[in-house]
């Protein structure tokens, strides 16, 4: 289904395909290429250390002498600490989506090639995710494990996984029913070269657009988690950490908790707009 | 039908084994009870009473064997922290949680599915792009940062409901909101979807074109086919709703069973949090049953197609 | 001459449901079929779809399972599927598909995926694996400059050409051809069958073709053997089957090919569908349809028998061959 769409399609020049990306997904595209210098160049934007205290200017508006977006109430300022959270946040949904589709597409295709027991063990696995809210199951494991950097990046790392695996299975047994990669097996070739070399690739431009649904679900997830006080641990940052302690002062600084939910909403955002767009144009068979 | 039944029962069955062993193995192999409930000064001899008396002391397989002959004959163990029976604790705070998720996914259910399959039946127009906006902006807002901006707008500046807290109905509003607006943007967009897709199926253009009438061909034929899809992404919602309940508790002080499992989860109240996650899975294994059989009753291809 | 590879006795059942909580019905798609190839002929399997002849072409390569009974290539047994010695094997027996487009990697170019086999079998230094797919590709009539294309941008019998030039590149000794034609123009379809038929001549391989287009069958063909429901039903050499069919079906089959000069009404039209291999009937499997069916023929199964020297056939009413008119 999916080869014959892609085999009727011409290519059109790369030039007249940029020019009909509609106003809403060049922002999506404008703001997520702001925040990707953000991560990177972090250490060198931050006006401040996202430690350093200001005890003079606690709590200062947005639009204070030096402190562009405000302080928070030890002072420190929050754009430099938005800066750093950014980056935080974004290493954390980028490790993990990246560990959930390698996982996942790992599962789907042993599922894929061995059918029986371990498409039994994997449906199982699956059924075990569909029966507690990730959000619960990552409570509870962070809860009592403890919550550290590498902890919440690979248990992150297990959600939508099964998303992954559900479409390389299905990608890798219709290619192993009738097409190439039936053709290949018949060549002699062994079965980490027809996953490698031939299914991978062929499923690889499926498999990131999915990926695109599973990054702004991981971001909430984090920033949902370190609200709660359970995700990322001071003195680190990140943007639902920042949202959870200035729900504190709501009433007196709403900036401090304002600047870093305005960041995930316009990242989320357009990660989605985004995603949309990828998924329209390269593969309209899933959702 | 005999054998779908039973396959789909016996995976309940095991998924809901399944949770239970997580729940049991995460909150055994992570840290002793004891010592996080007695605190760090009390001398070895109390604490080697206190592990006697709750059954620690026994070897792992032997305290997984008696946990679970518990489970089964209903009882949920007794919370560490009060004394009394986990289930107690957790079926007071229930009515409370329902009274946040039953009006949530009835808003969601009322709101989100009208709104996408209007949507999808006046594509382009300019409904059409303001509900898409407003449902993708529904979905990718964290509902603790809703959460706070309602608290912020109608609380804290307007003074026109409570910030927080439970008793009349005007208590109740936020948090609803709250709770579901990211279900309404889900359902709005995937039923949009799902109609569309509907619309474009040959049986569709066949009917219109002999003559049905449109009001005709929308209920007896699109309608039908397009809660198919719709069906099976509601059992997904009800453990967002879960999820999301955990979020707007906290944010509302709301004292119902997320709020339980955040303070639970602090103390390492091992009998509380296991009986609210295995009462969360039941939920969810139940519901994702129900959807599946829906599933099979709603798409009549399922009841006759070959398997392979 | 002893046989390259020697079939006794395939059987493949396919299981199939009707609804989803239907009882199981076995089909047996392949049943109890034995044949041989030598080196250097072309054995045709010609049957209609659902016959059963792309099941047994998998079969006789190793890549689809027996039931029952035995493949032998080159005199030792097939080995054990998926096994390295099995993949080892692949090198020495090819196949060449229907489908040519989804038997290509769509995103490999041709000369990658020519140069595949030798690849993963290991033959020679990358000069040496270069030379030969330029070489290969000269032989099945392709362009040097053709060697950086990808599959969709060749046409149907150009793709063909690239998946007989693959199937080629280890020096086969065995080749089975599943409608290697039937997809393709008809214009194209003489090149393609030329193309074998040349390859064939200088190469020396053993090839099995598999096809339902008898004009093709008998233009390529030494033997044929024809399938109906999973049986051979009559085998011999080419010409002398297609000029002196012995089986009803077999009759009704070569009748049924248009030939210049003859009145179109002496067809034998065959009465409806091949019946559901689900539902065999009994007996003949053929009786349903026979123009020619005796009552013993829904009750005893016809044995294939030899009728004269290379020939057999699976008819009680075929000369000197039936009990019946035996006695």
């Amino acid at each position: 289904m999916t080869l014959a769409l892609d085999e009727t399609r011409p290519r059109r020049p790369v030039l007249s395909r940029l020019a009909a990306i509609p106003a809403t997904v060049g922002f999506g595209f404008l703001w997520l290429g702001f925040m990707a210098v953000c991560a990177l160049f972090a250490d060198l934007i931050r006006p401040y250390d996202i430690t350093q205290m200001d005890l003079m200017a606690r709590l200062a508006p947005p639009g204070s002498p030096g402190h562009w977006l405000g302080t928070d109430e030890l002072g420190r300022d929050v754009l430099s600490r938005l800066i750093q959270s950014i980056r935080v946040s974004l290493v954390i949904a980028f490790g993990a989506t990246i560990l959930s589709a390698l996982f996942g597409t790992t599962l789907g295709f042993l599922a894929a090639q061995f059918r029986g027991w371990v498409e039994h063990l994997v449906v199982m696995l699956a059924d075990f995710q569909a029966a507690l809210p990730f959000l619960i199951m990552s409570l509870a494991v962070l809860a009592f494990f403890g919550s550290s950097m590498w902890l919440l990046v690979c248990l992150m790392g297990f959600y939508g996984w099964e998303r992954y695996a559900r479409i390389a299975r299905g990608l890798a047994i219709s290619a192993g029913a009738q097409g190439y990669a039936a053709a290949v097996v018949q060549l002699g070739a062994t079965p980490s070269r027809v996953y490698l070399r031939h299914i991978l690739p062929n499923v690889a431009s499926t498999l990131i657009v999915s990926m695109t649904l599973t990054f702004p679900e991981i971001i909430l997830m984090e920033s949902g988690l370190s609200f709660l006080g359970l995700g990322v641990q001071p003195p680190e940052s990140s943007l639902g950490n920042m949202v959870g302690f200035g729900r504190e002062y709501l009433t007196t600084a709403p900036w401090v908790m304002l600047a870093p939910a305005v960041v995930i909403m316009l990242t989320t955002l357009s990660i989605s707009l985004v995603g949309d767009w990828l998924r329209d144009r390269l593969d309209p068979t899933i959702r | 039908m005999i054998r779908f039944l039973s396959i789909r029962l016996l995976r309940a069955v095991v998924t809901v084994l399944a949770v239970m062993t997580f729940a049991f193995v995460v909150l055994r192999m992570s840290g002793d009870p004891a010592q996080v409930l007695l605190g760090p000064d009390v001398p070895q001899n109390v604490i080697d009473d206190f592990r006697a008396a709750w059954g620690l002391d026994r070897p792992l397989a032997q305290q997984y064997l008696s946990y679970l002959g518990q489970i089964v004959s209903g009882d949920f163990g007794i919370s560490m922290r009060d004394r009394s029976p986990a289930f107690e604790l957790v079926m007071e705070r229930l009515p409370a949680t329902l009274q946040l998720t039953v009006p949530a996914l009835l808003l969601q259910l009322c709101i989100g599915i009208p709104a996408g399959i209007y949507a999808a039946l006046h594509r382009d127009s300019l409904i059409d792009r303001g509900v898409i906006l407003l449902a993708v902006a529904g979905f990718t807002i964290p509902s603790f940062v809703l959460g706070l901006v309602l608290v912020l707008i109608f609380a804290v500046t307007f003074s026109m409901l409570p910030s927080g807290g439970f008793g009349s109905v005007w208590h109740g509003i936020l948090p609803t909101i709250t709770i579901s607006i990211g279900g309404i943007g889900i359902l709005a967009r995937f039923s949009r979807s799902a109609m569309i897709e509907v619309m474009g199926q040959p049986y569709i253009r066949t009917a219109s074109a002999k003559g049905v009438s449109w009001r005709h061909v929308i209920s007896r034929h699109a309608l039908p086919n397009a809660a198919v899809p719709i069906v099976t992404i509601v059992g997904f919602m009800v453990g967002s709703l879960v999820a999301g309940a955990v979020v707007t508790e906290t944010i509302f002080s709301w004292p119902g069973i997320g709020r339980l499992l955040i303070v639970s989860v602090s103390n390492r109240d091992l009998a509380v949090v296991q009986c609210i996650l295995l009462m969360i899975a039941a939920v969810m294994v139940v519901s994702n049953l129900i959807v599946d059989l829906l599933y099979g009753w709603l798409d009549p291809r399922l009841r006759t197609q070959p398997a392979h | 001459m002893t046989p390259i590879l020697e079939a006794r006795d395939l059987v493949r059942i396919y299981e199939t449901r009707e609804g989803l909580f239907g009882k199981v019905t076995p089909v047996r798609a392949v049943d109890g079929v034995s044949l041989a190839v030598s080196p250097g002929e072309t054995l045709g399997i010609v049957g209609e779809s659902g016959s059963g002849k792309s099941t047994l072409g998998r079969m006789l390569l190793g890549v689809d399972p027996a039931q029952g009974g035995e493949v032998r290539f080159g005199g030792a047994p097939m080995p054990e599927r998926r096994t390295p010695a099995w993949r080892a094997l692949r090198a020495r027996m090819q196949m060449v598909f229907q489908d040519p487009l989804s038997a290509l990697d769509r995103r490999l170019t041709i000369a990658d995926q020519i140069r595949e086999p030798l690849d993963i079998h290991r033959v020679g230094t990358p000069e040496e694996r270069a030379s030969r797919v330029a070489s290969l590709m000269r032989n099945v009539g392709l362009r040097p400059d053709q060697a950086g294309r990808y599959p969709h941008e060749l046409s149907g019998g150009q793709r063909q050409r690239v998946v007989i030039a693959r199937a080629l590149a280890t020096d086969p000794a065995l080749l089975v051809c599943d409608e290697p034609v039937s997809a393709l123009d008809v214009s194209i379809q003489a090149q393609v069958v030329n193309l074998l038929r040349d390859l064939q001549e200088t190469t020396g391989l053993a090839m099995v073709f598999i096809s339902h287009d008898l004009k093709v069958v008998r233009n390529l063909c030494d033997r044929v053997a024809v399938m109906y429901l999973g049986r051979i039903v009559e085998e011999g050499p080419a010409e002398a089957l297609f000029a002196r069919p012995q089986h009803p079906y077999t009759q009704a089959l070569v009748s049924s090919v248009p030939v210049p000069g003859r009145p179109l009404d002496s067809r034998i039209i065959l009465q409806g569908e091949p019946p559901n291999p689900a539902a065999r009937p009994s007996g003949c499997a053929f009786h349903s349809r026979c123009p020619v069916a005796e009552p013993m023929c829904r009750g005893a199964v016809p044995g294939l028998r030899v009728t004269a020297p290379g020939r057999a056939s699976a008819c009680h009413l075929v000369a000197g061959a039936a009990p019946a008119s035996a006695a």
